[in-house]
């Protein structure tokens, strides 16, 4: 693999143009390459690889970017996941400073399961929302489930709380792995101490991203785990006591 | 001129000349609110529509979905007796025949096509009327198929040109049909004389002479539009004195045109803000509420629901599911910067809630990223509700038209009145690239179709070699195109004319030549295969390439790259350039669509292997779409490289069809709704021309396949028109089906 000035070039997945769900209007969806967990549900498993995908430059990427402002300023923006695209963080503070001259509002949707780096810290400074996807609120039900601790990405959530940056949490609703009610509840408790929540987002799991697993001819280990269906969701809601 | 039906209008140029847009410009009121006036359906509405949703099922288990023929009557514009629905439970009267959804026979198209369509719905047309057509009265068809040249023969039954309106009506053409209302049959027939006068020349040249006779049949035709009204006891001599008079009187115009026309396409125009004038007066003046308003409107659309012409089943192959495209255009914006939607504008669309979803009429949005915000939520809304509505870029259109311009069919849009269009389907596109490859050969007959060129022997295209021939071929096709239109449209005014509908028009007028192209999607990525990967010919034992093996990846139309945008860019403006060199018919203007309605499956069907991989017989993208599945940078990316293709050269309108899931479009509804009005924000501001939008799971259409008397109002945009899901054929449900359908996972 040649090498590159990560400030200048990003390791690229693949675009989504028309984003809707992940932030708030139109959103240009950048996924890069490269993940360091393994979660065992993860619905886009060929990310992880970071020798996959290609190397995009900083100024293709905004430019392409800028071709769809008509479409996603002023009411959507640019959301950057991936793989944990706080990987490349390098990449995105002059992705996201060139952005935020533009006006252009900025999301990251991460696992937050990332040590907060000067470069970290520049980055969130530059972003207007962080979408922070916590895996797990038990520490030992966590490292099984994504083969990390949740030390990281708490202390993340904290970080962002203290310094104003506003997030949506999201956690995937797993029957049977997420969704045990003394551990909604003790996530209900944590998330009451962060001051900049503005939404909470349970994601029903599904088990559509399999098929990716299998053409890369690995075993999926989730199998047998039903879909979260809607009473399920509805259920763990409740739990955590929002609507 | 002064009438006392006008009291209470702001007096202008328009009462001293025939100018409605005069009149709508002093006199409407726009409207920037919400939805929240709206009336729902009155008990006589739901009565009244309940028969009709009656005769709809009816109709339906009829054999060929063909209620009722006429096949005695030659339908002219007086020729039936009145006809009723249930008629003290009806606001607006009028139907083609004496009774409802009943065909009649309009044989001066031609009489063969007449016959068939009566044979293949187990009916007989009347002997005598088949003796005076075959004996004695010549036809439209028959006038283009005794001019026809050998090579427009060869191109034609080899499917190198399609779908031309040789054997039924070209349609396309929109009477001014609010001139009725507001002036009175007896002010259009004086005009039409003082026309007749300025042609009172020196020197009768055939021009003086046509447009003599021409205006002499319209004066006719609006003489026997009187007649049509009084057998339903109305008196349209004058103005009409109220909205309802106004109503009936624009619909008694309209329904002049469909009893003397088989038209593909008889579109309504731009009425609802023009009506709206009248209902703003009688709701000032305590003469009518806004439900009885509504209840107008409803039943107006009724009406315009039950159009039906007597086509053949080939017919139904290429434009399926019944179309008539009563397009009625509205909204958009004045060039004095207000905006032209109305409270009435919100009625006519709020019919969809009333009386639920139908294709018909063709309900087609004017959107400016300038229109009021309430309107802009409340057709969005409607969108994602219905699945009925087409959107198309008035800031784009209003720049050469103006803003009292209709959209006749699907996407051509004329200013109403002083423009009208000799229809021309479209030449293959996709073929013409298989012809240049193989030297003119039709690639499934192997027959020689065009002179012989020569053909490419090598193994690998060369993409220099491949477009040198590619431009020659283009060539020839544009010279046969026009000479098929010419012969056509000759023959159509001669033996076809419209005469209420030219009647309703000024005496200059612009007419254009629309032509159209099918297949650009697989052309652009074709040539891109060929460009920037390698493409090896797979020949037969007759040297007839065949086939193609792609070796290595390519860039495809449809993910906003524009490594192959650009080659469509330039297939477009090269083609219309082709066209432009060619001589037309009573010098019309060369214009170019980009649209193929539902015939994108047949032309496909028509069409061998191409060079970008797709097989042999399979649909084509249609209108202006990326070939299904091709596109893979999502939504926004399809709609930027369609957004390219230039409108100076397609100003015929260029065609896309958008399909989306409830679920991708947003969380929740008020997400979907903002987000869809940014997504047309956004591609109009990208300068993209037409869309129409789908909100649907792929599901529920795989349940209306097997299911389809569960869902008898599902309705569906295909390209340039709406469509009642369960009416259209197997293959072209499966199409829909198959196309792509923006989902995320």
């Amino acid at each position: 693999m040649e090498e590159k000035d990560l400030k200048y070039y990003a390791k690229v997945h693949s675009i989504e143009s028309f984003g809707t769900v992940d932030g708030p209007g139109i959103r240009f969806v950048l996924f890069l390459q490269g993940c360091h967990l393994q979660c065992k549900y993860c619905h886009n498993r060929d990310t992880w690889d970071i020798n996959g995908g290609s190397y995009k430059s900083l100024d293709s990427i905004f430019e392409k970017i800028m071709n769809y402002k008509n479409y996603i300023y002023p009411n959507g923006g640019v959301t950057i996941t991936g793989g944990e695209p706080l990987l490349q963080a390098k990449f995105l503070i002059e992705l996201f400073s060139k952005l935020k001259q533009e006006n252009i509002h900025t999301c990251i949707d991460t696992s937050g399961m990332v040590a907060l780096t000067e470069d970290i810290k520049k980055v969130l400074s530059l972003t207007d929302l962080v979408l922070l996807d916590i895996k797990h609120i038990d520490d030992k039900k966590c490292k099984e489930l994504v083969g990390k601790s949740n030390k990281l990405e708490l202390n993340f959530a904290k970080y962002l709380s203290d310094n104003g940056i506003k997030m949506w949490i999201r956690q995937v609703l797993i029957p049977g792995y997420t969704d045990a009610p003394e551990d909604l509840l003790k996530l209900k408790d944590f998330l009451s101490t962060l001051k900049t929540v503005e939404k909470i987002e349970l994601l029903p799991y599904h088990d559509m991203g399999k098929f990716k697993w299998k053409k890369l001819g690995l075993s999926y280990t989730l199998e047998n785990v039903p879909n979260a269906t809607t009473e399920d969701v509805q259920k763990a809601k409740k739990a955590l006591g929002i609507t | 001129m002064n009438f006392e039906q006008w009291k209470g209008f702001q007096k202008g140029d328009w009462q001293s000349e025939i100018n409605v847009r005069d009149f709508i410009q002093r006199n409407y009121t726009p409207y920037e609110g919400n939805d929240s006036f709206l009336a729902t359906t009155t008990e006589k509405t739901q009565k009244l529509w309940d028969k009709v949703l009656d005769l709809y099922k009816k109709e339906q288990a009829s054999p060929g979905s063909v209620l009722d023929i006429d096949t005695k009557t030659v339908s002219t514009v007086s020729s039936h007796e009145a006809g009723y629905i249930e008629k003290d439970l009806e606001d607006i009267v009028g139907l083609q025949t004496d009774a409802p959804l009943k065909r009649a026979i309009m044989p001066f198209g031609g009489i063969r096509i007449v016959e068939k369509s009566c044979e293949a719905y187990g009916r007989k047309v009347d002997e005598e009327v088949e003796e005076i057509f075959h004996k004695y009265r010549k036809t439209h068809n028959d006038g283009v198929f005794s001019v026809y040249t050998p090579d427009i023969r060869a191109a034609r039954s080899s499917h190198l040109i399609t779908g031309l309106p040789d054997g039924y009506g070209r349609g396309r053409i929109i009477g001014d049909y609010r001139r009725v209302a507001l002036y009175g049959v007896d002010v259009l027939i004086e005009e039409k004389k003082q026309e007749l006068e300025v042609l009172n020349v020196d020197e009768l040249t055939e021009e003086v002479i046509r447009e003599r006779e021409e205006i002499s049949e319209q004066i006719k035709a609006l003489n026997e539009l009187k007649v049509m009204a009084s057998k339903y006891g109305f008196d349209i001599s004058k103005p009409a004195q109220n909205s309802k008079e106004a109503v009936q009187w624009l619909y008694f115009g309209y329904l002049g045109a469909i009893k003397d026309q088989n038209g593909a396409a008889m579109s309504l125009g731009r009425t609802s803000t023009f009506l709206d004038i009248y209902f703003e007066r009688d709701l000032k003046n305590g003469s009518i509420t806004e439900e009885q308003a509504q209840e107008i409107m409803d039943h107006f659309v009724m009406k315009l629901r039950l159009v039906r012409f007597l086509r053949t089943p080939e017919y139904n192959e290429l434009f399926s599911g019944d179309p008539v495209w009563v397009t009625e255009s509205i909204g958009g914006m004045g060039i004095d910067g207000r905006t032209l939607v109305t409270k009435n504008s919100f009625r006519m669309l709020h019919t969809l809630q009333n009386l639920g979803p139908a294709p018909e009429p063709n309900m087609t949005v004017l959107w400016s990223t300038r229109l009021p915000e309430g309107f802009k939520r409340f057709t969005t809304k409607l969108s994602i509700n219905t699945s009925s509505i087409q959107y198309e870029n008035d800031d784009l259109m209003r720049i050469t038209l103006g803003d009292d311009y209709g959209i006749a069919c699907c996407v051509s849009p004329m200013k109403i009145g002083k423009q009208m269009q000799f229809f021309g389907a479209r030449a293959n596109l996709a073929k013409t690239l298989l012809y240049a490859i193989n030297g003119g050969k039709d690639e499934i007959s192997g027959k020689q179709i065009t002179p012989k060129y020569e053909p490419i022997t090598s193994e690998y295209l060369d993409y220099n070699e491949v477009m040198e021939k590619f431009d020659q071929m283009m060539d020839y096709v544009a010279k046969i195109y026009i000479k098929a239109l010419n012969a056509i449209h000759y023959m159509h005014d001669k033996y076809s004319y419209e005469a209420i509908e030219m009647a309703l028009h000024d005496r200059e007028i612009l007419r254009t030549m629309a032509c159209g192209i099918a297949g650009l999607s697989v052309v652009a990525d074709s040539l891109s295969a060929i460009k920037y990967a390698k493409v090896k010919v797979i020949r037969n034992e007759n040297n007839l390439a065949v086939d193609y093996q792609i070796e290595g990846d390519f860039p495809k139309f449809g993910n906003d790259d524009d490594r192959v945008d650009q080659i469509a860019v330039d297939i477009v403006k090269t083609f219309m350039n082709k066209l432009r060199k060619h001589q037309t018919y009573r010098n019309s203007k060369h214009t170019l669509s980009i649209l193929t309605i539902t015939s994108n499956v047949v032309y496909g069907k028509a069409t061998g292997n191409t060079p970008d991989g797709r097989k042999a017989g399979v649909p084509f993208g249609p209108g202006a779409n990326p070939l299904h599945g091709r596109d893979k940078n999502g939504a926004l990316a399809v709609m930027n490289s369609i957004a390219k293709l230039p409108f100076d050269s397609a100003e015929d309108g260029i065609s896309y069809t958008f399909s989306i899931t409830p679920g991708t479009l947003g969380k929740t509804e008020n997400d979907r709704i903002t987000n869809l009005v940014n997504m047309l924000d956004g591609y109009f501001a990208q300068t993209g021309h037409h869309i129409n939008v789908n909100v649907f799971d792929r599901s529920l259409l795989e349940d209306a396949m097997e299911h389809p008397e569960k869902y008898p109002q599902l309705t569906i945009r295909v390209s340039g028109y709406a469509v009642n899901f369960t009416k259209l054929t197997r293959e072209q449900q499966l199409d829909v089906i198959n196309r792509t359908i923006h989902e995320r996972i």
